[in-house]
């Protein structure tokens, strides 16, 4: 039913747009929760579960009773679920997106014959081709010759029809679960000392990197959650430049964190576990001269990182733009690579760049470098000036900065000996004649 | 009393009079001493830190430095005076850094100068501290005093570099043309004194 036709029927209708992310994280919630019935449970479609009862429904007291108890949770959680049980996956499917029941055994056919054949998980066009026949029904189809059937309509229809009939067999293939990087360790007395703390810390970095050279990943982030014996907990995070596993190093990142917790009454728990994990293969130690080298300097982020913060260690990476507090960007070394090469921009560019300061001049036509100038109240008189080199505004950022208009940009070498990189802006207004009457400004300043 | 690691001893060669003492942390002042930070770094091949204060608006610009530099050049701006000490304490400590600069803002006092040289001892890396005139530390290795100078010929970039505290040597004051796109530099000769050989008589 369109949504228009929906709304006109009932005017208070409230819509929500599809989160498909977030239903697929529902179900696999629903998943994991469904294992209690069976060991092989797995998402059917964006849907739907379907799961291998063999051998487990004596378990609940029959199937029936199986299904009472699955559908009775399901309500009491606030679920709208519909289940069906049938002896094979092609039968069950259908059923349950009809109504649901149990189909007992050795009564498929006779089960499923009355759904439509829609239910029979094939193309719509060939559902639309069989309604046009008048076959409707499963049932109108399991008499007629299979060769027409086949050369018809394609071998896509028999084999789901022979499917849920069991005549093809089916199995359910259950997903392997995603590794969970977490380990915790339960005391029985309480901890208060540092070293014990450390200790315990060792024992579950070791086990958590075994689990990780298992899976071939890195942690970026470890956690370590302490249950005090009060139920407060206190939590310890560290972050890794890069991803590692190597438990020596991990552990010396934490001890400032673990120097500083509260201890309280005592430790009873601990828990360590990776928010954020990145795939790391497998490497040679002991050839590569490089390796060592790269990973003292991720130990050295990470410790710098951990303490003054990860978006305070930068790294400069060039950028395309003319103008020259855009030219590069500062991006946490942590997170990016180094830049290759960086080009050398023609003409010359100052080492140092500051924000404009305006400076008084004298002296010098409009337009033409200032013969002397005051800047931070120092005097400087030119002795040789280089330029103008025009870098206008990008018109597509409203760039406060920039507002003045276009810039002429001069190279000037002073007789008291330091060089800077003034800049005119010829399409401002002059300011009035006291200040200097002319609009230049200082931005940096030459090796 | 505690030897001098052995790299404190090394002589610096008279070829290379601008060369920093490895394992050791030295001072710059004077109004050039960023440009004398760069020119050190461009000289030392392998990854420079340079530790800013958290609201330094002097920045550098990545296309006015030495050729190679912004490439192996990692920045780092903690907030405060202790963490900018710590940062460099560390960076210092660290084997794969080569040059570590830092401009604190306050004057280092003699505990904070002592902790840095035994980092630096520790970890084998060059300290280079820029420092307001008279901030300086008296652990410090070497000081220069940085300037730029005037040039007559359109083409030079000279620098005034004097060295003006030495404990493994004497002081001396050299004028240096350097473009600040490269390592390489040109001695400029003292007043009075020829570059080259004068023209034979007659």
């Amino acid at each position: 039913m369109p949504l228009a036709d929906a709304r006109a029927i009932c005017p208070s209708l409230e819509t929500r747009a599809a989160d498909l992310v977030r239903k697929a994280a529902a179900l696999a919630a629903l998943r994991r929760w469904a294992s209690r019935y069976a060991l092989m449970v797995v998402t059917d479609g964006s849907d739907g579960l379907i799961a291998d009862i063999s051998g487990v429904a004596h378990l609940f007291g029959g199937e029936e009773d199986l299904r009472a108890d699955l559908q009775s949770r399901l309500d009491r959680a606030g679920i709208t679920g519909v289940s069906a049980i049938a002896g094979t996956r092609g039968a069950a499917y259908a059923l349950a997106r009809n109504g649901g029941g149990v189909i007992p055994d050795g009564l498929l056919a006779e089960g499923i014959g009355r759904l439509p054949i829609t239910a029979l998980r094939v193309d719509p066009d060939t559902t639309g081709a069989l309604s046009r026949l008048g076959l409707n029904q499963i049932r109108d189809i399991l008499p007629l010759p299979r060769a027409p059937l086949s050369r018809r309509f394609g071998p896509g229809l028999l084999l789901r029809l022979d499917q849920a009939l069991g005549v093809q067999a089916e199995p359910v293939a259950a997903t392997p679960e995603a590794p969970h990087f977490g380990v915790r360790m339960t005391l029985p007395e309480p901890i208060g000392l540092q070293t014990d703390v450390m200790a315990g810390l060792r024992r579950l970095l070791d086990r958590l990197c075994d689990t990780l050279a298992l899976h071939h990943m890195g942690a970026r982030r470890v956690r370590l959650e302490l249950r005090r014996v009060d139920r407060g907990s206190v939590r310890v995070e560290i972050g890794l430049a890069r991803p590692m596993r190597d438990p020596n190093r991990i552990e010396a990142l934490f001890r400032k964190g673990v120097d500083e917790i509260d201890a309280g009454f005592g430790i009873d728990a601990l828990r360590l576990s990776v928010p954020i994990a990145e795939p790391l293969a497998p490497e040679q130690i002991g050839r590569d001269p490089t390796v060592p080298h790269e990973d003292a300097l991720a130990d050295l982020i990470s410790r710098l990182g951990n303490r003054i913060g990860f978006d305070r260690v930068l790294r400069f990476l060039p950028a395309g733009s003319k103008i020259p507090e855009r030219s590069f960007l500062l991006a946490p070394a942590s997170c990016s690579e180094p830049a290759e090469a960086f080009p050398r921009t023609d003409p010359e560019r100052p080492i140092t760049l500051f924000p404009p300061e305006a400076i008084t001049v004298s002296g010098g036509r409009s337009g033409r470098p200032p013969v002397s100038f005051t800047w931070r109240r120092m005097r400087f008189s030119t002795l040789r000036a280089t330029g103008p080199e025009r870098i206008a505004r990008e018109w597509w950022f409203d760039d406060p900065a920039w507002r003045s208009g276009l810039r002429d940009y001069w190279r000037i070498e002073t007789r008291e000996g330091p060089r800077f990189w003034l800049f005119h802006t010829p399409q401002a207004f002059a300011r009035p004649a006291p200040s200097g009457a002319q609009n230049w400004y200082a931005q940096g300043e030459f090796a | 009393m505690r030897d001098l690691p052995h790299t404190a001893l090394r002589p610096t060669t008279s070829a290379d009079t601008l060369a920093l003492a490895g394992g050791r942390v030295h001072e710059a002042q004077g109004k050039g001493r960023r440009a004398f930070a760069l020119f050190q770094a461009a000289r030392h091949p392998g990854q420079v830190v340079w530790v800013f204060p958290d609201h330094a608006q002097q920045l550098l610009l990545p296309g006015g430095l030495p050729q190679d530099l912004p490439a192996r050049l990692m920045l780092l701006r903690p907030r405060g005076e202790t963490d900018l000490l710590w940062s460099l304490e560390e960076a210092l400590r660290a084997a794969p850094i080569a040059l570590v600069i830092a401009e604190p803002e306050k004057p280092l006092s003699l505990t904070a100068g002592r902790r840095l040289q035994l980092a630096a001892e520790a970890g084998q890396t060059t300290g280079l501290v820029l420092v307001r005139d008279g901030q300086g530390s008296n652990a410090a290795e070497t000081r220069w005093l940085c300037e730029a100078q005037a040039a007559s010929a359109p083409d030079s970039t000279l620098h005034d570099w004097s060295l003006i505290k030495n404990k493994n040597g004497t002081i001396r004051r050299w004028v240096v043309s350097w473009n600040g796109a490269s390592a390489a530099f040109d001695m400029v000769s003292a007043t009075g004194e020829r570059g080259q050989p004068a023209d034979p008589p007659g």
